[in-house]
């Protein structure tokens, strides 16, 4: 018997309060009386809260219960490019310490490289109790298939309780295929993570329909609950020298290391200086710097700042730069330190990129921009002026 | 000369309800839901795109694919006019509350039905749920390779094909035998508009539909039965106040304002 959801048609009161706190538009009144369309709703069970007549019911069945008690630990999937293992996996074992500490279980981190050996101690240092170590040519770089057979068959033999991951291009791929093949639940894109101590649940909080509503998502039933993470949001671990991990080397037959891609090259694209999901500062130019030659006065700033350099939509479309560094809905979500925006007018697609970084700037010949409506500072002027003052100042602050 | 063959390619969409439409009540702090418009998901059209483009190089059919209620049959319909030439929808109640592994489990067991093809094509990801879990879900359960965030390709043939792959550093250079599924980028093309002979063709087209019994689904395995995670809770985040503008002569607000930001730049 599935979950099921029941309107009281001699409860309901034809208020609308549901319809307006559905999510999913799943709602609509027919004679006065509330209807759920059961292809679109998701029983989120939004619309029993709002109801303020309980004329709502979201059943949950229970079901049969499985056995979930074999699955113990925290694993961190720790992404490495080249052997350099990537931030994001010390924010992921930063806040995988706190979750396995509150199960009262280890925090694992899981490795999978070509000549790695010497990541074991970094690994360690930054508090991981076990480490899960596979180093095979095979898995120098990150391909999807020998990638997912290896995870797949340390998931299948240790039974973790939780997996994470970056939810990085490799991390998306990489579980999305891993979380199918060990029917597990996989939360894409967490910005907040908790536990349910009493029913050992990971409590998985994402942004959804572009950060205007967020949603909290849990794995009842299904082990590992796996989930991406986004990057920057958590907090890199510490480092603890003294500490020694316990190390599991593993070893796979070819078969399951064997690939049917074949990665022939890896291009890095030089005009990129820092990566715009890592960086802690962004300057980004639209289409109010009036024509590419004017994005120099943004990579001027940019280069004082060390910063990133972003750009909206309008400004890739028009060819001023090129797409990899376009922020917003069709391009990259960031979330630095300290975002300024320069002749950006702020279209709901670009802030649904960045509205979550900490300081917002916002440099506009028009007032009325909808940027302003979310900077924490605004200047109403004319970029090609303010940017190279601005630059000026900085260079005095920082000495440069 | 290049010998061609023919392409089967499937093209997996989603509708969505149109980001620029989305508006929150200041009083409820919730969605507007009244009045958006739905629209095909933004990526699934580079999708779509350069599905057409590969028919029209190689020859073959494209078949564009959605699970979603009733009225989803007009993406199908919109995908039709930009070029496609079958479209199916697979629609039950059963599939209620599909998170993105019944999703991806629906699907495949559509894409099964349909038979050999050489090439899936995906967005990255939907603009609603924002997970990219979907593609790579499909071609776990088809047991096929894959190839994410495709931003060229390179070269195809019946066997196999050469693309590029974005990462957040650059690209890489991939290549993979067919049958395959790729999900694109918004670097991969520019999306052409609806042609008049697709939009009549839009019109006329019998839209194939199926229910999970027509897919030979596991119905443990549909719906929210099928997903292991549930929506427990769903909530606004409080809207980003607007700060201060400040104003006077460009070399003092610059002034000022590089004092203001000193701590987070330092």
């Amino acid at each position: 018997m599935a979950d099921s959801i029941t309107i009281f048609l001699d409860k309901c009161t034809g208020c609308t309060l549901c319809v307006k706190a559905c999510p999913f538009g799943a709602i609509h009144m027919a004679n006065k009386k509330a209807v759920i369309d059961m292809a679109v709703c998701t029983l989120c069970g939004a619309c029993v809260e709002a109801c303020k007549f309980r004329a709502i019911e979201l059943k949950k069945t229970a079901g049969g219960k499985k056995d979930l008690s074999k699955y113990k630990d925290v694993w961190v999937f720790c992404e490495q490019k080249q052997g350099v293992i990537q931030s994001i996996s010390y924010e992921l074992l930063g806040e995988g310490k706190k979750l396995a500490g509150e199960l009262g279980v280890k925090l694992c981190a899981v490795i999978l490289g070509s000549g790695i050996e010497s990541k074991i101690g970094e690994l360690s240092a930054r508090g991981a109790d076990k480490i899960y170590f596979v180093d095979h040519p095979a898995l120098k770089s990150y391909q999807d298939d020998p990638y997912t057979e290896v995870l797949v068959k340390l998931a299948e033999e240790y039974f973790p309780e939780i997996i994470l991951c970056g939810a990085t291009t490799i991390g998306r791929s990489l579980v999305s295929r891993v979380a199918v093949r060990i029917n597990a639940g996989l939360t894409a894109d967490c910005t907040a993570l908790d536990i349910d101590k009493k029913e050992r649940l990971l409590l998985q909080t994402r942004p959804a329909f572009g950060g205007n509503i967020m949603a909290t998502i849990i794995t009842p039933n299904h082990r590992p609950q796996m989930a991406t993470v986004r990057h920057k949001v958590m907090k890199e671990a510490g480092t603890f020298s003294s500490n020694k991990a316990e190390v599991v080397r593993k070893s796979y037959p070819e078969a399951v290391l064997s690939s049917r891609t074949r990665l022939l090259d890896v291009v890095k694209e030089i005009e990129e200086t820092v990566n715009l999901a890592e960086a802690d500062i962004i300057v980004s130019g639209g289409r109010g710097l009036g024509g590419p030659e004017n994005f120099s006065v943004i990579k001027e700033l940019a280069k004082v700042l060390n910063a990133a350099v972003g750009a909206s939509r309008a400004a890739v479309d028009s060819d001023w730069i090129p797409y990899s560094h376009q922020v917003g809905q069709t391009g990259k979500t960031v979330c630095p330190r300290l975002y300024i925006a320069c002749g950006i007018s702020g279209q709901i697609q670009h802030l649904i990129g960045m509205q979550s970084s900490d300081i917002i700037v916002a440099i506009n010949k028009d007032p009325d921009a909808p940027i302003f409506k979310i900077a924490t500072y605004g200047i109403v002027g004319d970029v090609l002026q303010v940017v190279p003052a601005l630059t000026k100042e900085f260079k005095r602050i920082l000495n440069k | 000369m290049r010998q061609k063959f023919i392409m089967n390619i499937i093209v997996c969409i989603k509708q969505v309800p149109n980001t620029t439409d989305v508006r929150i009540d200041p009083l409820t702090n919730t969605l507007i839901r009244e009045g958006v418009e739905s629209v095909i998901n933004p990526f699934d059209a580079y999708a779509i795109e350069e599905a057409v483009r590969l028919k029209e190089r190689l020859g073959g059919k494209v078949t564009a694919l959605t699970m979603g209620p009733p009225q989803a049959e007009n993406a199908l319909k919109e995908a039709i006019s930009l070029g496609c030439d079958e479209a199916v929808l697979v629609s039950d109640r059963k599939f209620a509350g599909s998170d993105t592994w019944a999703t991806s489990y629906t699907l495949s067991a559509a894409i099964k039905k349909l038979g050999a093809f050489d090439v899936i094509i995906c967005g990255k990801q939907a603009s609603d749920g924002d997970t990219a879990q979907v593609g790579p879900g499909i071609s776990a359960h088809l047991n096929i390779p894959q190839v994410t965030y495709v931003k060229k390709i390179e070269q195809i043939s019946a066997a196999s094909a050469k693309v590029e792959r974005m990462t957040e550093e650059g690209y890489d250079i991939v290549e993979t035998p067919l049958p395959c599924l790729f999900t694109v980028v918004k670097e991969i093309n520019t999306p052409r508009l609806p042609s008049m002979r697709g939009m009549m063709k839009a019109k006329s087209v019998k839209v194939t539909k199926w229910t999970a019994d027509d897919i030979e689904a596991d119905p443990r395995l549909l719906g929210l039965d099928g997903s292991p995670t549930r929506v427990v809770k769903i909530f606004t985040p409080a809207p980003r106040k607007g700060g201060e503008i400040l104003n006077g002569d460009t070399a003092d607000i610059a002034r000022e304002l590089a004092e203001l930001l000193k701590d987070a730049v330092i």
